[in-house]
């Protein structure tokens, strides 16, 4: 049997990165969703509907899936988690109460109508439902951002015992849920969802381009993909550098509230100055790849370059090395690594992004088979980076789990055996590989069918059989 | 600063939260046993229809509702442990294996339908609707088996309250998800469901009974709470009910026999409710006025649930009467 503390870690790990996904999807889906309603509103153009109702199609899906993973994670803090639960229910409680509430009422109980209901409501109650459906979607983001936040750079509270057993009390509601390091995660991963999505649509985009024009095999509502390719390259023309350059300050936001984490990000183990940056680092042993320390590894670095990143912009700036945190460490190979994977996805983003729009300013966006590669590559890049992104949130904050109030293994339900913990994590090993395959099974099978036929949809079609020409321009 | 502070200094209106909080906890627990109650009672009615059409119309009743429903459950953990951290951290570890039984059963019920629309073989249809009957009985059972535990302080997982609670709780949503399919439905389909509607009502009343009189036989200590006047009063409005419902489904009066039906489960939840207190963990040796949670945290919340829960009824009107009435011929899950 696996020891329960091992197992409950394991086990939350693996159900917030399967869950994770959905929730990106349907954040990230939102914005467009609600562009898709309102131009299909207002214009009654067919290519608006045919957009509306294929990503509601994936919307739908990804909720009902975010749904019944998100309610095991709300429980889990209960049944594995009781004495962190105990100890920082006071604080953790109400955000994710008012998520309940607040967020996840509004967005479920509006899809019914924003996916079942356009027959149904009224032209001005469908367009409130698809905002209420997105609104709620990022509320939620909002609520359970506020809960994370406050585990990373806790605030406004203080630490009593009772029953030999800390509890932490709320002093200052406004510190501690209105928290610096909120701001930075909501914008980061909020934009990190919409980013991710738009490289979903670019890269199913770019298939049914790549495959219509590049190889000559016809596609019907090609018209249809070329308008997702494009609104793929705007939103990630706009996401990617703003990640990237908004990702830069929130390492030095982690730098200056929490050292420990970003000193595992670097492998930086002896204090010192001057660190350089490595952008490009190889591991050269299987010791170098387990047990990085930036001073050994074999790279490509920027002198003074984590220095300056860390300090904004000071190449000379001290660096805490983790030699100076007492007490276990964070497993740093993982923060190490997942932070590099994730930064250089999000200089692969820029590129694609910079690469897509000058094949489209040129002319050449349907002809470029290189650029559709890369696209379609690339189409779960994005929800890979957001995995990563949290794995070094996460990771990075270990052995802890309210960053210096209590650690993760005194987190753990004390009565948990290790024979029930070992068979619910068996029990979702299997589940959510299930569900994953499933998930995606649908997704491919949705995409094969393509968008709904003109001939099906309330608008009137302009000219008949216009369905494989472009007929509409995306850049206005 | 200065109001958030005062907020510390004492409850809100002098108001007795910790206990408004016990009521409102065991509201929503019953507005979630109601509402996704329904969709429940649909999953195991849907065994009873071989009729492709008609399973396509009974997936297509619960469609626009069942996600909103189960949020009620998503605010009954985040309320519990918002107002009562230990007691979510105790009962939810306590009863380890079947809250994950319950959540497994959920996931099972949630995915069924939307995977039971992709393909249209033979075997697949065969296979994800026993999924989603297998996932609609289950999950009410493990529910009121979680229920009974509680109620009783039970620290072991398989008891025969735990049994016969989780069959009551089973045959409560059958009679919910028939009132419910009758307001939707149409024709043969309509009529055809009356008949399981008693059933379901005989088989929950014998069951309750059978509830009742072993928690009087073998729980002592409760035999005060049993004759206490609100949950003889709930008993009796159960009997009320279940004549109603019975009136009502017999003479085609719909919504009289939704209504009885939501009765017929706030009055259960309400009964479990009766019997706890003052006691909200008798395993755990917590009561509701030392389990809540601090002054400042109450006070937060209860200002949040006030401003909320208006809203959340607005929604959830909004959402009913756009889809009312029986469902048209070409709508689809």
């Amino acid at each position: 049997m696996v020891d329960p503390i091992f197992a409950s870690r394991l086990q939350f790990a693996l159900t917030t990165i399967v869950h994770i996904v959905f929730p990106v999807m349907s954040m990230g889906l939102a914005p467009f969703l609600v562009y898709f309603t309102w131009r299909e509103i207002r214009s009654g153009e067919a290519i608006y509907e045919q957009l509306r109702r294929f990503w509601t199609r994936i919307f739908a899906v990804s909720f009902v899936v975010g749904t019944v993973t998100g309610i095991v994670l709300e429980f889990e803090f209960g049944t594995n988690f009781a004495a962190f639960s105990t100890t920082a229910g006071e604080l953790f409680g109400g955000p994710l109460a008012l998520e309940g509430m607040m967020a996840f009422m509004l967005e479920a109980t509006f899809l019914g109508v924003f996916v079942f209901g356009r027959e149904r409501v009224s032209d001005a109650l469908y367009m409130i439902s698809a905002v209420a459906v997105g609104l709620g979607t990022w509320l939620s983001a909002v609520w359970i951002l506020i809960a994370n936040s406050w585990m990373q750079t806790p605030r406004g509270y203080e630490l009593v015992m009772e029953g030999g057993q800390p509890i932490v009390r709320l002093v200052d509601p406004i510190a501690a849920y209105l928290n610096p390091r909120f701001f930075w995660m909501f914008v980061h991963m909020q934009n990190a969802a919409v980013e991710s999505v738009a490289l979903v649509m670019a890269g199913l985009g770019a298939y049914f381009v790549f495959r219509h024009h590049v190889w000559g095999n016809p596609v019907r509502h090609v018209g249809f993909w070329e308008t997702t390719l494009k609104f793929g390259l705007i939103a990630l023309l706009i996401t990617a550098p703003l990640q990237v350059i908004h990702g830069d300050l929130y390492a030095r936001h982690v730098f200056e509230t929490q050292p420990q984490k970003f000193a595992a990000m670097e492998a930086v183990w002896e204090t010192d100055s001057y660190v350089p940056e490595y952008i490009i680092a190889f591991p050269t042993s299987i010791e170098n790849l387990l047990d990085p320390r930036a001073k050994e590894i074999f790279g490509i670095g920027i002198p003074g370059g984590a220095s300056w990143l860390a300090s904004g912009g000071d190449p000379q700036a001290t660096i805490r090395g983790l030699e100076e945190f007492e007490g276990p460490q964070p497993p740093v190979a993982i923060v190490f690594w997942a932070f590099r994977a994730m930064v250089a996805l999000g200089f692969w983003f820029i590129l694609l992004a910079v690469w897509g729009s000058y094949r489209w300013w040129s002319g050449e966006l349907y002809e470029d088979d290189l650029l559709h590669k890369a696209l379609m590559a690339s189409t779960p890049l994005g929800i890979i980076a957001v995995e990563l992104g949290w794995v070094v949130t996460e990771v990075g904050r270990q052995p802890w789990v309210i960053q210096g109030v209590l650690k993760t293994s005194d987190g753990v339900s004390p009565g948990l055996t290790g024979t029930e913990a070992t068979i619910t994590l068996a029990g979702f090993v299997v589940v959510y590989l299930a569900l994953l395959t499933l998930y995606v099974y649908v997704l491919v099978r949705i995409v094969r069918a393509g968008p709904p036929s003109r001939d099906d949809l309330r608008a009137t079609p302009e000219q008949p059989g216009s369905d494989t020409t472009p007929e509409v321009s995306t850049d206005d | 600063m200065t109001d958030v502070a005062s907020l510390a200094g004492g409850p809100l209106f002098g108001l007795p939260l910790a206990e408004l909080w016990f009521v409102l906890l065991f509201f929503i627990l019953a507005m979630f046993l109601f509402l996704d109650g329904f969709d429940f009672g649909v999953g195991a009615l849907f065994a009873t229809r071989d009729d492709e059409a008609e399973r396509e119309q009974l997936l297509a009743a619960i469609g626009p509702f069942w996600d909103g429903n189960e949020v009620w459950l998503v605010v009954f953990g985040g309320a519990m442990f918002a107002a009562f951290p230990a007691v979510y951290a105790n009962l939810f570890s306590r009863h380890y294996l079947l809250m994950f039984a319950i959540l497994g059963a959920l996931i099972l019920r949630g995915l069924a339908p939307e995977m039971y629309e992709q393909r249209h073989d033979e075997a697949w249809k065969r296979w994800w609707g026993r999924a989603f009957v297998v996932g609609s009985l289950t999950a009410p059972f493990f529910l009121g088996m979680f229920t009974a535990n509680w109620m009783l302080g039970e620290t072991a997982t398989l008891t025969v309250s735990g049994v016969v609670v989780g069959l009551a709780v089973v045959a409560l949503t059958v009679v919910d998800g028939v009132a419910f399919l009758r307001l939707k439905t149409r024709g043969r389909l309509r009529a055809d469901l009356r008949t399981a509607g008693y059933r379901a009502l005989a088989a929950y009343l014998a069951l309750v009974v059978v509830a009742l009189g072993y928690v009087a036989v073998t729980r002592p200590a409760l035999r005060s709470a049993l004759s206490s006047p609100v949950v003889v009063a709930l008993v009796a409005v159960t009997l009320l009910l279940a004549g109603v419902y019975a009136v009502a489904t017999r003479s085609d009066r719909y919504y009289a026999a939704f209504g009885a039906a939501a009765g017929l489960v706030f009055a259960l939840v309400g009964i479990v409710a009766g019997l706890l207190y003052p006691s909200i963990d008798p395993a755990g040796g917590l009561t509701v006025e030392s389990a809540i949670v601090s002054t400042l945290p109450l006070n937060l919340m209860s200002i949040g649930a006030a401003l909320l829960l208006p809203l959340i009824f607005g929604y959830f009107v909004v959402l009913y009467s756009a889809f009312s009435g029986p469902i048209e011929a070409g709508e689809a899950y």
